[in-house]
């Protein structure tokens, strides 16, 4: 069998013709769905098919008229900011005291954390979550839906940034200590600074995490008022049962734009990188 | 400008290990001490338990007679350089230096004249606006050394901080390093395992093993007389011949070869005994024949020291070192005597590792 890891110089013209096609076909497949994304939201009469006939903003001012639409994108930012936030304030913390502190059972402690967080948010809790929802009177809340999605987010996000934490040498919060820094500015002036970085990963991780979760506020919010956009996507359809294009593809275009900005945003800011310590 | 008095101090770890064994040390005023040993043996552990960073178990550390035994680390107006420096990545030179004075709430323009001077005195002022991850190891360790500086400690303490560096600009950091120990005349404590950089530098030096101290003394006295046969075998470029034997009338024998003893030594051992003798290659010369106070041998190695050869012989068995002039070195496989100077040799209890 042939290496596909070869340099191209290696390969010879024939090979390197079909390994690009090949390339263009698969990305061909992922890339046309996007282009329908920013075709049929400004077509008048949208279909599967990729075609532009019309181009206006007709499917946003439609889109302006259902009541809820516009409403759903304002409640999804509520939900994913709400999650990010929680997550950082309490997952940060939670991070850097298992990554500082050595106890009996840490590591077993991390391991469970890795193992239930691909449980606590999936389909098999949702009987369970749901009762301890109505348990809890927090059924058809904002607050509700932030601690539920948080709870699934939170062991994968105190992994992760435990990770970051422990590529921050400890000299420099002993150097700190030294000068006669308190613990809070050793947190405040060399701890979060350094692992920024970190953290604005994890709250972009949430924050899309959160923006595309469908179960958890589809089961949880009731009031058509507090829906998120993921759940409203779900209601476009006529009295006829079938999906009215115009408003899923405009609404889709919409829904999509915060997430791309989001990554934009700290892509821009922090370059996705970390610090660590500083070889000399 | 402090005097350090350390006091049955003993540091066991939550997991049982015992890092510092009841252990004595005085340190004077101005000094440049240096702590030597093997890695394991404590000497960092004491480093970080006399600037605050370890809890003590046991004992009483005093600086300038003020027991800082239980003193928090920022109260105790100590600075520490780290091994990997410990520069804050997200600020620049400047603010490097100038955050300790921040946390102890100096005002402004004083904080910047401290700075300043600090930056001067080891020539960085031109990197002021440079991120740590911008500049070289050996800029990185001045600017450490620097923030130090500013904070004008009572005491320096020193983690290994030469290790990081290129062995070239290792030796310029040494020579720098003492001189502005001269010049500020602040008593330092310098961690470290390479014995070369403690003979150096250190005006006086302890080497530890296992967490307690095995001799305190000055570089030359380590040099000429380790206190016993660990020392002995730790201390110097070239490693120290160390041959067991036992006492036989006045004389060591070792094998078929045999020593007079000093008189003095003589007196105080028992007929038969165990006993190491430990002299240095460079104290062991060629001489032109076999006999009384010589090993002879045939050479299996030799190694250029620059102006000197290290000469390897195999005397019955026995591994002799000694040390040939450049030019004159004997050929692999030849036949020749070496003679230790006897007022080198030194003598050492076998079972106890002492010095007689």
């Amino acid at each position: 069998m042939k290496n596909p890891f070869r340099g191209d110089l290696e390969k010879s013209a024939s090979e390197r013709v079909t390994s690009m096609l090949f390339v263009l076909l698969v990305s061909s497949f992922f890339l046309l769905p996007i282009i329908w994304l920013l075709l049929a939201p400004f077509d008048d009469q949208p279909t599967y098919r990729l075609k532009l006939t019309d181009p206006g903003f007709g499917n946003f001012r439609e889109l302006a008229d259902n009541p809820y639409a516009y409403r759903s994108l304002v409640n999804s930012a509520v939900f994913s900011m709400g999650t990010g936030l929680v997550i950082i304030l309490i997952g940060a913390p939670a991070a850097y005291v298992l990554s500082r502190v050595r106890f009996k059972g840490r590591d077993v402690f991390l391991y469970f954390l890795l193992l239930f967080s691909s449980v606590v948010s999936g389909s098999a809790a949702m009987v369970p979550l749901f009762l301890l929802a109505l348990r809890f009177n927090i059924l058809d809340t904002y607050h509700g839906v932030i601690f539920i999605l948080a709870g699934g987010l939170l062991p994968a996000a105190i992994f992760i940034l435990k990770d970051f934490t422990d590529s921050l040498p400890r000299s420099y919060e002993e150097s700190a200590k030294i000068f006669g820094a308190s613990s809070y500015r050793i947190l405040r002036d060399i701890v979060v600074p350094v692992i920024r970085p970190g953290l604005a990963v994890i709250f972009v991780w949430a924050f899309v995490q959160s923006w595309g979760n469908f179960l958890i506020p589809f089961i949880i919010i009731r009031d058509v008022n507090k829906q998120p956009a993921a759940v409203m996507m779900y209601s476009f359809y006529n009295e006829a049962g079938d999906a009215v294009i115009r408003s899923v593809a405009a609404f889709g275009l919409l829904y999509t734009i915060p997430v791309l900005l989001m990554y934009l945003y700290v892509n821009r800011k922090y370059g996705f990188r970390f610090y660590g310590g500083i070889k000399g | 400008m402090s005097r350090v008095n350390i006091k049955g101090i003993t540091k066991v770890f939550p997991n049982g290990v015992r890092a510092l064994d009841n252990l004595d040390l005085e340190i004077k005023d101005g000094e440049f001490f240096a702590l030597l040993g093997p890695s394991g043996c404590g000497k960092t552990t004491l480093l970080r338990t006399l600037g605050g960073l370890e809890s003590a178990t046991d004992g009483h550390i005093l600086i300038d007679d003020n027991d800082v035994t239980r003193t928090s680390a920022g109260d105790r107006n100590v600075a520490m350089v780290f091994q990997d420096y410990a520069l804050y990545p997200h600020m620049n030179v400047q603010e490097n230096i100038e955050y300790p004075l921040k946390i102890r709430k100096y005002p402004k323009e004083d904080r910047e004249e401290r700075v300043r001077k600090a930056a001067t005195a080891l020539s960085i002022e031109n990197l002021l606006d440079r991120r740590p991850g911008q500049i070289s190891g050996g800029q990185q360790q001045r600017v450490a050394v620097a923030r130090a500086m500013a904070t004008t400690p009572n005491l320096y303490l020193f983690d290994e901080p030469l290790s990081n560096l290129d062995a070239r600009l290792r030796l310029e950091a040494r020579s720098f390093l003492k001189q502005l120990q001269r010049e500020l005349g602040v008593t330092t404590i310098l961690v470290t395992h390479d014995q070369s950089e403690a003979l150096a530098l250190a005006d006086r030096m302890a080497v530890m093993e296992l967490g307690k101290i095995r001799q305190v003394g000055s570089p030359v006295e380590f040099f000429h007389r380790p206190a016993n046969i660990f020392v002995a075998s730790f201390i110097g470029s070239t490693p120290m011949n160390l041959l067991e034997g036992k006492i036989l009338g006045k004389t060591i024998s070792i094998g078929s070869f045999s020593f007079d003893l000093a008189q003095q030594s003589a007196a105080a051992l028992a007929q038969g005994e165990q006993v190491t003798l430990g002299v240095r290659p460079e104290y062991v010369q060629v001489t032109n024949s076999a006999g009384p106070g010589v090993f002879s041998g045939v050479v299996r190695i030799t190694e250029n020291l620059g102006t000197h050869y290290l000469v390897l012989i195999d005397a019955e068995g026995l591994i002799v070192r000694g040390t040939v002039p450049d030019g004159s070195e004997p050929k692999i496989g030849e036949m020749i005597h070496f003679r230790p100077d006897p007022d080198r040799i030194l003598i050492y209890n076998t079972t106890s590792g002492d010095l007689i």
